[in-house]
């Protein structure tokens, strides 16, 4: 029996966070309310002329030297023509024959080991706009609306090398991808949004064979979980396909995740010709050496960097690094809480716990910084210092997450202060002991261990207020002095 | 002849600048010029406008009231001048003389429409052309064709046409018109007025419907070269809006008209002047060589040996670029759109085929050739390189020369329909002034005598990119020695 060889090469759209939009002053930013945010050069109305946004550009450059890429000290825009209604000009401004960055990498690490994929470009171009298909459709009695708020949004479009291998190596690129992205801070990179858009480019050949096969382009793809199971459902029909006689067809399939199927769109016979020619409204993008550095100087320590860092200088186990560096967020706040004093693994537990845990149960975004590292290590002081247990910490972190305060506020307002004056406790201490004479006898006995149920009614005595190491130590010594 | 009618007559003759004279001097309001132009407008038939502005009564009494409380805003405040159709006018409808766009009312204004309401210029009306300005005698207008006031049988030229008849009729003090191919500076040889292209870049395109953007360029129509630069120093200059602009200083263009001819190096190209040049534009364009020679110029005869090249490149770079310029027309947010339709595919396909004239679709279908897959190499891309080599051709020789001079056109304009039938004649009339809209350059057609028919024949002045300054130097002392 044949064994498959897996090709996968993958094109991805990533939204620029820009301020305006590519080409206009228009706000680049969501809007509920349709053609709020359009003016005369994004509705393409006659006479109207793109100017280029030169924060997209230098965001453009920033995602390149991020991936390694060579920044082209010459490129240019190109209109790619077709008719479609949500395309107001009838062609969209992107960059075929001169693309801004050229080459570049993705080093990745899978349940295999670690691979390094290649990219071929990234080149910049304008988003269409959105059509709203009323039932009947296009020219259907319902009729079909165009709502061109998103029209000349920029992206980036990242396109791989076909050098992924299995339909995991192309989940973790795609989530190395964002990761790297997110670092650059030039897109909210969100698949479920669209800011993030993956096209896998699928095709199989028997294990050895240097030639490719013919490809299937997958689409529609929302997550990176919808990624990595549409390239396992399209190797399989194609190895099904060629097994049972038959051959595959080049052709662009829209991935239906609900249905866990993918069903064909276009045939390659049907492809347009887009009639590519340079944009003549627009200058070249001319960017010197100089310009590309002071772009590059902007990029923040990358996860890579951070990660070998922490495992060598503050002795942070791999995995743990692996897991905080894997979002700017998460990375950051942990460098700035170790830089205030914090003890790094104990930090890093705190992110990896609690922190992640109330951003996914909250649904916070990350970026939103929702817990501060001054107040995050100004908390594990208070904990380190005895001040409040681990207990009273996690709620006072919940507070923290929920209302921005910082953590003294919390511990004052909730009166939460950790009773470690001896006096106080030796009062709840006699009274428990008091209560509780059958734990009492059994500790007489010998079973020692009876002294943590005792430990656990003064916590509770005192409202979780005490130092439960003091709570400890004058309970022993009581009880000793009782035998 | 009655005397009122005589003094209207010479009123409405009046250049722009003796115009702006009389208004400084309180002898004429600017109500009473808007009103003579809207007379005149309503009583030609030479079909160069296709709409008249309802407000520019309204706008002159503005300029009127301005210049009574001492405020008026320069030498143009008050003038009324008109705009061709593909300039976007906000309010005012702008049909690019198309079926396509024959209700289209703009939201926004072009740069240029913007700047000379800003220097206070009464806008009087929109002015017919060629369709999407492709042709060459605005015989191809939804709103049928400009007729010359010359000789009203004839063709005005294009496709500014309409704007260079109502100059040499007087229905507009100066107006604008764009230049793809020759567009300006044809119809002013045809029509007996002056028409300048200015550097591409020089002025902004912003608002001004595109036909081939790489090669489009508005510019002035006017009586004499003093208006020339008075409308060149309101409207030239960097555009936010538009991406191609040039940043370069712009200098006062009054300036240059004092210079005289003296020193002044003169090439004659003569490629430009030999087979096809119909005799008596030949010796026209002679006879301004030798004003200026008289005046101490140089005068020499050059070679732009890649001329032959010109008219083929033309062709395919502007019909590529129009053929993706166009396709926004397609019934779905503005414009013409198709009555019955089954599907998109149709309704697109049915909205093009009846809001556009022939020879739109004849571009397109060319353009849409040569950009085609298999195709590009051999025709747009071997465009492109030989326009590398007509801007080498003209950097070479100037060089030599401060400016060169050679016919507009090389024949005077001809009878309505005479060459309908033939669209590759037609093109073939392009061949003095493509050349410089495929290198960026400036250029000007003068005024330079008439034909035995008594028909206008223009002399085409050529510079150096920004060079404009130079053209008007040359231009104004030509008009000077023609009139000695
Ligand atoms: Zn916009």
């Amino acid at each position: 029996m044949t064994t498959y060889e897996i090709v996968v090469g993958i094109e991805c759209h990533v939204e620029l966070k820009t301020k305006t939009k590519l080409f206009c002053g228009c706000a680049a930013e969501f809007s509920d309310d349709p053609n709020r945010r359009v003016c005369p050069v994004c509705l393409a109305l006659p006479g109207a002329l793109p100017v280029v946004n030169r924060q997209a550009i230098e965001y453009a450059v920033k995602a390149a030297l991020a991936l390694h890429c060579e920044v082209q000290p010459f490129s240019r825009f190109d209109r790619k023509n077709y008719y479609y209604p949500d395309l107001p000009g009838a062609y969209q401004i992107t960059q075929m024959f001169h693309p801004i960055a050229k080459g570049g990498y993705v080093d990745i690490e899978t349940t295999k080991g670690s691979r390094r994929i290649r990219l071929n470009r990234i080149h910049v171009e304008a988003d269409a706009g959105k059509l709203l298909h009323a039932s009947g459709g296009i020219g259907g009695a319902g009729g079909t609306l165009a709502d061109d708020n998103r029209a000349s949004t920029p992206l980036i479009e990242i396109v791989s090398e076909p050098d992924l291998r299995s339909a995991e190596e192309a989940r973790v690129y795609g989530e190395k991808l964002r990761t790297i992205l997110e670092y650059a801070g030039v897109s909210d990179v969100k698949m479920e949004q669209g800011s993030m858009r993956c096209d896998a480019n699928v095709s199989v050949r028997p294990k050895g064979d240097p030639v490719l096969g013919t490809r299937a382009e997958i689409k529609n793809v929302n997550s990176f979980k919808a990624l990595e199971r549409a390239v396992n459902y399209e190797a399989d029909r194609q190895i099904d396909l060629i097994e049972d006689g038959g051959s595959v067809v080049q052709e662009t399939r829209g991935w239906d995740d609900e249905k866990g199927v993918s069903i064909s769109m276009r045939l390659k016979e049907n492809a347009h010709d887009y009639r590519y020619f340079p944009e003549p409204d627009l200058p070249p993008i001319l960017l010197d050496p100089e310009r590309i550095k002071g772009i590059g100087l902007t990029l923040p320590e990358m996860p890579e960097d951070r990660k070998s860092r922490w495992i060598k200088e503050l002795n942070l186990p791999a995995c743990d690094s692996e897991q905080i560096a894997s979002s700017r967020f998460s990375a950051e706040l942990f460098d700035r809480t170790v830089a205030l004093g914090a003890d790094p693994k104990t930090a890093a537990n705190w992110i990896m716990g609690e922190w992640t845990r109330c951003v996914r149960v909250k649904g916070i975004g990350m970026e939103t910084e929702p817990v501060k590292a001054e107040h995050l290590a100004a908390l594990l002081g208070q904990v380190s210092a005895g001040k409040i247990n681990n207990k009273q910490a996690k709620e006072v972190f919940e507070e923290m997450f929920d209302t921005g305060e910082a953590p003294e506020q919390i511990i004052q307002r909730k009166g939460m202060v950790q009773v470690s004056d001896t006096g106080a406790l030796d009062a709840i201490v006699q009274q428990v002991l008091a209560d509780h004479p059958k734990s009492v006898e059994d500790y007489r006995n010998g079973r020692t261990q009876a002294i943590g149920f005792l430990v656990g009614q003064v916590m509770k005595a005192s409202k979780g207020q005490a130092n439960p190491g003091l709570a400890n130590q004058l309970l022993a010594a009581a009880l000793e002095a009782m035998k | 002849m009655n005397q009122s009618i005589s003094a209207a007559e010479e009123l409405a003759a009046l250049t722009a600048h003796d115009a702006s004279c009389r208004l400084a001097e309180g002898t004429v309001s600017s109500v009473q010029l808007t009103q003579l132009m809207l007379d005149r407008i309503a009583a030609s038939q030479n079909n160069a406008f296709i709409t008249v502005n309802p407000k520019a009564l309204e706008e002159a009494a503005a300029a009127d009231a301005r210049r009574q409380k001492g405020e008026a805003r320069g030498p143009l405040d008050g003038i009324p001048m008109a705009l061709k159709d593909n300039i976007s006018t906000q309010g005012l409808r702008t049909t690019c003389a198309s079926r396509m766009l024959a209700e289209f009312v703009p939201p926004y204004s072009a740069t240029v429409a913007r700047r000379l309401s800003e220097a206070g210029c009464v806008l009087l009306g929109k002015l017919n052309m060629d369709e999407f300005a492709m042709g060459s005698t605005s015989e191809n207008s939804y709103f049928g064709p400009v007729r010359n006031p010359r000789d009203p049988q004839r063709i005005a030229g294009g496709s500014s046409g309409g704007s260079a008849a109502a100059v040499a009729e007087n229905l507009a003090y100066f107006t604008l018109g764009s230049d793809t191919g020759g567009s300006v500076r044809q119809p002013a040889a045809m029509c007996g007025v002056m028409g300048m292209k200015p550097t591409y870049g020089r002025i902004s395109r912003y608002g001004v419907v595109a036909f081939a953007s790489s090669l489009d360029q508005i510019g002035p129509i006017t009586k004499d070269a003093q208006d020339c630069a008075l409308v060149l120093n309101a409207i030239a200059g960097k555009d936010p809006y538009d991406g191609s602009s040039l940043m370069n200083p712009l200098p006062d263009y009054l300036d240059a008209l004092k210079d005289g001819a003296a020193g002044l190096r003169i090439g004659i190209p003569k490629e430009y002047m030999g087979e096809g040049i119909s005799e008596e534009v030949r010796m026209a364009v002679e006879r301004v060589a030798g004003l200026l020679e008289a005046q101490g110029a140089i005068v020499e005869t050059c070679s732009l040996p890649r001329t032959e090249y010109a008219l083929s490149a033309y062709y395919v770079i502007s019909s590529a670029e129009a053929c993706s310029n166009l396709g926004r027309y397609d019934g779905v947010k503005y414009g013409y759109r198709t009555q019955a339709y089954a599907n998109l595919a149709e309704m697109i396909e049915k909205t093009r085929s009846e809001g556009f004239g022939d020879e739109v679709k004849r571009r397109i279908l060319l353009g849409t050739y040569t950009l085609s897959a298999g195709y590009f190499d051999a025709y747009y891309k071997r465009a492109q390189q030989a326009r590398t080599l007509i801007m080498e051709d003209f950097r070479k020789v100037f060089r030599q020369y401060d400016v060169l001079l050679t016919p507009t056109s090389p024949v005077t304009a001809w009878a309505l329909g005479q060459k309908h039938a033939n669209p590759l004649e037609i093109y073939a009339m392009d061949v003095c002034t493509v050349s410089v809209n495929v290198a960026g350059l400036p250029a000007l057609s003068l005024p330079c005598g008439t034909d035995s028919q008594g028909l206008p024949i223009g002399a085409q002045f050529i510079a150096n990119t920004l060079g404009e300054a130079v053209l008007l130097r040359a231009a104004a002392a030509a008009e000077k020695g023609g009139k000695a």
